[in-house]
């Protein structure tokens, strides 16, 4: 290969968040730092992409030195920042690396939170502004990206590294849906308020529910919690005949005392017709009382249950971030035999080109010799000059690919070459 | 030739039934496709075979245990087919194949009687609408069954907080609720008008609607138990755990009445009187 696939980046482990804040100030920075890209004359393809956690730029190019010293300008004058300042906290990787590197990004292996799903978005955003809106990517970094997806979308459903839940919150989600069928226009009492309660009312919100009715000690808070929501504030005495309609009861009170107690839920059973009622308690000291959970259809969360499924579920995406390893390395091979593909293409397609010229050059030859013929006698000579031709170089083709990966490649490209002359003014030199 | 109908519907459900396997396991959407076209397939081989098997007896082919546990498995696996179409769950492919591959094996390895039909009075369409009926409520009941299985693995792995494998392979508890509630609706019609039509034909051939022979007296027991469930379930709300446990327990009474029914307590309902051989 006479050219370098170069990644050059920094990301929430290798910089603090103020430098990658300056990085991505800026909406425009993108578009702006493609241009740059494309104004460099050491840069051939280029893509740039900006996220909370991450700066990388990707491009390829013939010489590596004076690319690096115009791609650190270019991030200089982006973020504002002397290039000193954080020369430090810049990773660069090179062909195989780099290709690696990308996978793992698109693939949620390299981000802070493994197996989110965002990221892929972002990078897709990052491939269009450089394919479509500022065409700074070309053959290589067209293909690289397009592998990068096919990878994450096989990490994503051959390993269960996006699969569980890692926050309290998502974790009280993906138990809600496994106790009902959807959560689309589900009612949610929040009794109490607190950070964590209205976190976890968010995400319930995010995933279908329409109705969220507040319970709090103290009305004007109550009001002031179901605006934001666009729900409804309840006296707290009313509790109890709210649970007769409610499905899931988020609690987050102060109190010492259990706020729903056995007898509270035991007595609107028969009354909600057994339908299923979901308990999540995030109060310490606890709200709900723990028999509750006995209740048949009644099922009680409370904190540590969701942070033991929390840490259950980290673990398991350690692991299987393994899986996604492996997924990857297996795509990088792939992608550099392809790289390497490349080179015996030029060859194949002169050889192709030759062959061709001379097949059409003889058959205008023999056309007029021949006389009169009828148009399918032409068509007859026609196909027949292809089919020998084709057959000619068939094998020719087949050997030069299967050597596309192997060191010998250039012993076969320049015999091909010498042997069928396809360098004429190469061997007049000679 | 039924014999080969017979063979290759039974190497399918087996390669469907490991693909079901392999599909709880790994989880992956296209080892349920085959799964699913293999059973798909099955079934129009198994079906091939009963219409050959009806066509040969006259009647049909349900007087003897080794013909009635392959027609009851060829009612489990369209009931299948069919709450797929309409639920779409893939899942209880996983629960539903071994066990028609398990009734279709027993099948095979009871062996092979000389089955002629004497009687007159058995070569009566009557006997087909009554066998037919009770056998679909029966396929469908297992439906009942099975979702009441999956409703409890995984209500007990909610409410014990321990989740284990099957949490993330199963659907939600409505949603297997809902299954168990909706067979349990389909089910019961097609067992009534079977425990009906056979009292017709009684009436028909016999001279009488009901003689009390140990396998009627059974089923009326399975049918009161099915419409406590069912009752229990519309007018008084029961959902959930109990009426999965329920729903268990009606199952298991109906298989004794099958076989228990079949083979060793009844009258003229059971094999050896219906001519066929009960190895």
């Amino acid at each position: 290969m006479t050219f370098k696939i170069v990644n050059m980046g920094m990301n929430h482990e290798s910089a603090p968040v103020e430098l990658r804040e300056r990085m991505a100030s800026d909406r425009e920075s993108t578009a702006l730092a493609l241009s740059y890209m494309r104004e460099s004359e050491w840069i051939r393809e280029g893509l740039f992409l900006f996220t909370c956690n991450r700066v990388e730029a990707v491009y390829t190019t013939d010489n590596p030195s004076q690319a690096k010293d115009s791609m650190l300008s270019i991030l200089s004058r982006i973020g504002n920042i002397p290039e000193e300042d954080f020369i430090s906290n810049i990773y660069i990787y090179e062909d195989a690396q780099a290709v690696k590197h990308i996978f793992k990004v698109a693939a949620s292996i390299d981000s802070m939170v493994v197996g989110e799903p965002q990221i892929l978005g972002q990078i897709k955003d990052a491939y269009y502004n450089a394919a479509v809106n500022e065409k700074t990517s070309g053959v290589i970094l067209n293909r690289l990206m397009h592998r990068a997806f096919h990878v994450a979308k096989r990490v994503k459903t051959e390993t269960g590294i996006s699969e569980s839940a890692v926050s309290i919150s998502s974790t009280a989600v993906e138990l809600a849906k496994k106790i009902f069928y959807g959560l689309e226009g589900r009612k949610v009492l929040l009794i109490g308020a607190g950070d964590m309660a209205e976190l976890a009312a968010r995400h319930l919100m995010g995933n279908g529910v329409k109705t969220l009715i507040v319970a709090n000690r103290s009305f004007e808070k109550a009001v002031q919690v179901a605006d934001m929501f666009k729900g409804k504030a309840v006296f707290f005495e009313e509790i109890g005949s709210y649970l007769l309609e409610v499905d899931i009861v988020i609690t987050s009170t102060a109190s010492m005392d259990f706020v729903v107690t056995r007898e509270l839920v035991g007595n609107c059973l028969r009354k909600r017709r057994n339908r299923p009622l979901f308990f999540i308690d995030i109060a310490v000291p606890r709200d709900v009382e723990p028999s509750v959970n006995d209740l048949e259809n009644i099922y009680v969360y409370d904190i540590d249950d969701l942070k033991e499924i929390v840490k259950e579920n980290t673990e398991q995406r350690k692991e299987e971030a393994l899986k996604a390893e492996r997924i990857v390395q297996e795509e990088v091979i792939r992608f550099e035999k392809w790289l390497k593909s490349l080179d015996v293409v030029p060859t194949i397609v002169s050889l192709k080109n030759k062959i061709e010229s001379l097949r059409k050059a003889e058959m205008k030859k023999s056309i007029s010799s021949l006389g009169d013929l009828t148009p399918s006698q032409i068509k007859g000579i026609e196909a027949l000059t292809i089919s020998l031709s084709d057959k000619i170089i068939n094998d020719l083709i087949r050997v030069l690919k299967s050597k596309a990966d192997r060191s010998s490649k250039d012993v076969y490209l320049d015999t091909t070459r010498e042997l069928f002359n396809l360098d004429p003014d190469n061997n007049e030199g000679k | 030739m039924a014999d080969i109908f017979y063979k290759t519907a039974l190497f399918l459900v087996f390669v469907s039934t490991a693909g079901f396997i392999i599909y709880i396991i790994v989880q992956q959407k296209r080892f349920f496709r085959w799964a699913y076209i293999s059973l798909l397939v099955g079934f129009i081989f198994h079906t091939l075979f009963l219409a050959h098997q009806y066509y040969a007896l006259g009647t049909a082919p349900v007087i003897d245990l080794k013909s009635s546990l392959s027609f009851f498995s060829w009612c489990i696996i369209g009931v299948y087919l069919i709450f797929q179409l309409r639920f779409g769950l893939m899942v209880l492919g996983s629960f539903v194949a071994p066990l028609a591959a398990l009734l279709m094996i027993t099948s095979v390895a009871i062996p092979a009687g000389e089955l002629t039909v004497q009687e007159p009075m058995l070569k009566s369409v009557w006997l087909t609408i009554h066998v037919g009926t009770i056998f679909i409520g029966d396929g469908v009941f297992a439906i009942t069954f099975m979702a009441a299985i999956m409703y409890l693995i995984q209500e007990r792995g909610i409410k014990k907080k321990t989740r284990g494998a099957f949490y993330s392979r199963l659907p939600s508890l409505e949603t297997l609720d809902a299954i168990n509630h909706y067979s349990l609706i389909c089910g019961f019609p097609f067992l009534t008008i079977g425990i009906i039509t056979g009292a017709i034909y009684a009436q028909y051939v016999l001279g009488s609607y009901w003689r009390w022979d140990p396998k009627e007296v059974w089923s009326l027991i399975t049918w009161l138990s099915y419409a406590v469930l069912l009752h229990e379930r519309l007018a008084v709300g029961w959902r959930g755990r109990r009426a999965a446990l329920m729903s268990i327990f009606c199952f298991c009474i109906l298989l004794f009445t099958f076989i228990g029914g079949s083979l060793w307590l009844s009258d003229y309902h059971s094999f050896e009187n219906l001519g066929g051989w009960i190895g």
